[in-house]
């Protein structure tokens, strides 16, 4: 292969109010492969995307696309942002003759470049339809077919599997795959969905600005090989069984997979003993790049590693009052389209329970339904044994809500933030100071109280989206999507809380396409087209799809086939 | 219910001061814009540029010319020769009028016969061409006056200004700016603050708070009344002090009036903001509404002049009713009577569209 795509030299960005962006970044891009530019939100991915596509200057260092600077190689640069610019209102054919015009595509060449793309995309059907209307995943397509049409030599891809199920991510993938064939075009793909990175042929591995890693997946997981085990445990008992292993000396990092264990030893630390753990058959993994990446994260910075939470106040045990939330034939419509269809199903108190579906399958909608933000057209629903239709605020007060977006307050403290939320949900004078104190302790703000809420990490956002969510101690507990994006150690951090919530009898509704957010509920119920295709246990929906050549389906094979099977076309 | 209410209204408040942008906004226009309005809106009338045309050779002429050179109402620019220098002049814009004194003035002067004088105008400035023509009667009049041999006219019209002696046009400017601009950050207030939360997510995450959709409403429409009373007050310290305009009734009425009247304002911004998703549609729908409100509203030309249905459309205009309270407080001490007749139609329009308001974020509730 000949020369680079793209050299960086101690690159680094800051922003205007001086939060650094990137920092001291060096690395070479290469053609005819794809490199990954991996790490959770805020890592720095887009920032360098924009660098690379000339969008950007840097503060320090330099940037050389194509042997000069980024500017002068637009020609050649095919870029596709988070948010693609579609036009909605165009068609998809008219959309892409527009990126056509665009890039001065004329004649044959243009034709048969669009025919091309068509077919690829598997848009051909759809090529009268407005952008507007097109599914989440079916957008994704078209934005990386408008981003394609010049034949560029460099495709810079920021985020294109965001907020896409995982059918279509593969078929991003498979797509873009197809269209490297035989070509030197070289690709940067931004994620933070580390299990993307293995498909990398190159992966810059990211976090908080600086390169934490470079190299190939396979030479980034050579070292944990022989380190990464998998234990059977009961369902009843996983949970524990993290907190057991994180007691154990050499046990790096411990976190449940369905039905069992996946065990991250120290370098050099003994195989552990299956018994001792509270487990059984434990056999050898083949370790994951998120291994790597928690691995990698912890050698550097230990102290992040998830330490004793305090306990919850145990929720009053009232059994007798049933199932603490009661769906029961709940049907939204919207004009003639039906969006949830005669759904039901009932959640046991302290029970962690997952909506699972691709996007507009209708799970956001019950949840909607369920938290009071939609009225339904038909159908009953019972949270905290109580109609939402009738007596909604008093439903509310029992409910505690942490939308997908940070949305608190951005421009007030961390503290006013606490102090609105507590006295939103009635907490008055000792009992309001008490709450709040307790958040910040629990939570750890305690030294950011006067720092406005925007300004924070988000890692610490989120935790504090969680503290005003928790304020009032509510019997359920409502998340949406409440860890994508986020790095692998905020995430365990975040859902080792909601298990001890669960243990102290708080139920939890998590809607939330990202499998390893499926993977710590206790039930998930499948939603696809409107209606819930099946509801069960993580490890018994893998059970289902378990075939001779797949003994060990992951979730998301199980997730691709049952909404496959069971859904619209 | 009330611990919620107060809740809310701090963290308005807390909001719309933490931001440094909105901050600036609230504090530096209204006094920029008193500064402004006092001094460039002025309707007074004075040294309207003048051409004079004279053909005529005599005393009698130069006297009357004397007349308008030492009037303040003209400023004599130069002399024309012919017709068509006088148009030029006018369609150059020299000079907003040309005084034609025909050849045979002094003549006929001697003669004691009528000496017509011609004043040709710039209509295009309708109200200054007005106002020049009243000026150029009376000096016309005094020069009449003075004559040998004039007999005094046998009635006469003693004109005394009331409420405002010097015709001040600042005396009618400013306590209207004290109802605009409060007007105009109510709604903008009341407007931004539900669609701010739309746009940011954070009014879904409020919905499900046990907070309800009275309680929200009130919550929003208290900390925008404060804002536009501070800002009424700017206006009305810095008329005062700054300008020196008298205030003749009770500071506490108008304080109360404005109150009433920023709770339609509220109810206005509320209701804009329930229907719209962004902060930029909510902007936008405050200025489609600001726009017509003001001229309707008697601000600018008198309620009088319009056209009927215009005149039935003021009514429902929170506006009309705050000018006339806040005209008549700063140069009268206007009678009880008349300010409950302006106050209850502000309470009635803010009860409605508060009620609308709710309704509608009720409806996004469930």
């Amino acid at each position: 292969m000949s020369g680079l795509l793209a050299r960086l030299e101690g690159l680094g960005y800051e922003f205007a109010d001086g939060t650094t962006a990137l920092d001291g970044l060096s690395a070479e891009i290469r053609p005819g492969v794809i490199t990954g530019v991996v790490g959770p939100d805020a890592a720095g991915k887009t920032t360098l995307l924009r660098l690379l596509a000339g969008l950007l200057r840097p503060t320090r260092g330099r940037v050389e696309v194509l042997g000069g600077a980024p500017e002068a190689a637009h020609a050649a640069t095919g870029y596709m942002p988070q948010r693609f610019g579609l036009y909605e209102d165009l068609t998809v054919g008219e959309n892409l003759a527009l990126f056509a015009d665009l890039h001065n595509l004329t004649g044959a060449v243009r034709d048969e470049r669009v025919a091309m793309l068509l077919e690829f995309t598997t848009l051909k059907p759809f090529t009268g339809r407005n952008a507007g209307k097109l599914s989440g995943g079916m957008k994704q397509k078209l934005g990386l077919a408008c981003a394609l049409l010049s034949k560029p030599k460099i495709l810079l891809l920021d985020e294109p599997s965001v907020g896409v199920d995982p059918a279509s991510r593969r078929e991003l993938w498979r797509i873009v795959e197809r269209m490297m064939a035989g070509g030197d075009m070289g690709v940067v793909w931004a994620t933070s969905y580390l299990d993307e990175a293995e498909r990398c042929a190159h992966v810059l591995l990211l976090h908080e600005g600086k390169l934490l890693a470079e190299s190939a997946p396979g030479a980034f997981l050579a070292p944990l090989a022989g380190r990464v085990f998998r234990l059977d445990v009961a369902a009843t008992e996983r949970r524990h069984a993290v907190g057991r292993a994180k007691a154990q000396g050499g046990v790096l990092d411990a976190l449940v997979e369905g039905d069992a264990l996946r065990l991250v030893m120290a370098p050099g630390a003994p195989v552990p003993e299956a018994a001792l753990l509270g487990g059984a058959n434990l056999r050898a993994a083949p370790p994951r790049f998120e291994d790597g990446f928690v691995a990698a994260l912890l050698q550097k910075a230990p102290e992040l590693a998830v330490g004793e939470l305090a306990p919850e106040p145990r929720r009053g045990a009232r059994a007798a009052d049933g199932p603490a939330i009661e769906v029961v034939g709940l049907t939204r419509r919207f004009g003639a389209f039906v969006a949830v269809d005669d759904v039901s199903f009932a959640i046991q108190r302290g029970e962690i329970f997952g909506l699972l579906g691709p996007n507009g399958a209708g799970k956001s909608t019950i949840f909607r339904m369920l938290c009071g933000l939609l009225r339904p057209s038909a159908g009953l629903a019972r949270v905290a044994g109580r109609d939402l239709l009738r007596a909604a605020s008093q439903a509310r007060a029992r409910l505690g809500y942490m939308a997908q977006k940070f949305s608190l307050y951005g421009e007030l403290s961390v503290r006013r933030n606490l102090e609105f939320f507590a006295g939103a949900y009635g907490l008055r004078g000792a009992a309001r100071a008490a709450a709040i104190a307790r958040a910040l302790r629990n939570f750890e703000l305690e030294s950011m109280t006067g720092t406005a809420a925007g300004a924070l990490p988000l890692g610490v956002k989120q935790r504090l989206s969680l503290a005003c969510a928790l304020l009032h101690e509510p019997d359920i507990l409502f998340l949406d999507e409440p860890t994508s994006g986020v790095d692998p150690l905020t995430r365990r951090a975040f859902w080792t809380r909601i298990g001890a919530l669960a243990d102290a009898g708080v139920t939890v509704l998590v809607t939330s396409h990202f499998m390893d957010e499926a993977e710590y509920c206790d039930r998930l119920a499948i939603v696809n087209a409107g209606q819930v295709v099946v509801v069960d246990t993580p490890a018994a929906l893998r059970a289902r799809v378990k075939t001779a050549d797949k003994p060990e389906p992951t979730l998301e094979d199980a997730f691709i086939a049952l909404t496959r099977r069971e859904g619209a076309p | 219910m009330w611990g919620r209410i107060i809740t809310l209204v701090m963290k308005e408040l807390a909001s719309l001061w933490a931001d440094g942008k909105t901050r600036f906004v609230l504090l530096v226009p209204p006094l920029v814009q008193v500064i402004i309005f006092a001094n460039a809106a002025n309707y007074d009338v004075k040294h309207v540029p003048l051409c004079v045309w004279n053909e005529d050779l005599g005393v009698q002429s130069a006297e009357l010319i004397r007349g308008f050179a030492g009037s303040e109402a003209f400023h004599i620019v130069g002399a024309v020769w012919s017709e068509r220098q006088a148009r030029t002049a006018i369609e150059d814009k020299q000079a907003v009028a040309v005084l034609h004194v025909g050849q045979d003035f002094s003549a006929d002067i001697l003669a004691g016969k009528t000496a017509p004088v011609q004043m040709l105008l710039d209509a295009r400035r309708s109200n200054t061409a007005l106002l020049a023509s009243d000026y150029a009667a009376q000096i016309v009049a005094l020069y009449n006056a003075r004559l040998p041999g004039a007999t005094p006219p046998p009635v006469v019209v003693s004109v005394s200004n009331l409420f405002n002696p010097a015709l001040d046009s600042k005396w009618f400017i400013l306590p209207g700016l004290v109802v605009i601009l409060s007007l105009m950050m109510t709604v903008l207030v009341g407007a931004l603050s539900l669609a701010r939360e739309k746009e940011l997510g954070t009014f879904e995450q409020m919905l499900v708070t046990p907070l309800t959709a009275p309680e929200i409403m009130l919550g929003k429409a208290i900390p925008a009344v404060i804002v536009g009373l501070a800002e009424a007050n700017i206006v009305l310290v810095a008329s005062l002090v700054l300008f020196g305009l008298p205030f003749a009734g009770h500071v506490w009425v108008l304080e109360l009036c404005l109150v009433a009247f920023s709770l339609a304002g509220v109810g206005i911004g509320l209701a804009i903001s329930a229907v719209t998703e962004t902060q930029q549609q909510a902007i936008l729908g405050v200025f489609v509404y600001a726009a017509p409100a003001i001229m309707i509203s008697g601000y600018a030309a008198p309620v009088e002049n319009m056209p009927k249905l215009l005149q039935w459309l003021s009514y429902t205009d929170p506006i009309r009713y705050m000018m006339v309270v806040a005209r008549g407080l700063f140069l009268e001490d206007l009678p009880g009577r008349v300010v409950w007749g302006q106050v209850w139609p502000m309470m009635l329009i803010a009860a409605v569209l508060l009620g609308v308001a709710t309704t509608l974020v009720r409806r996004a509730i469930a």
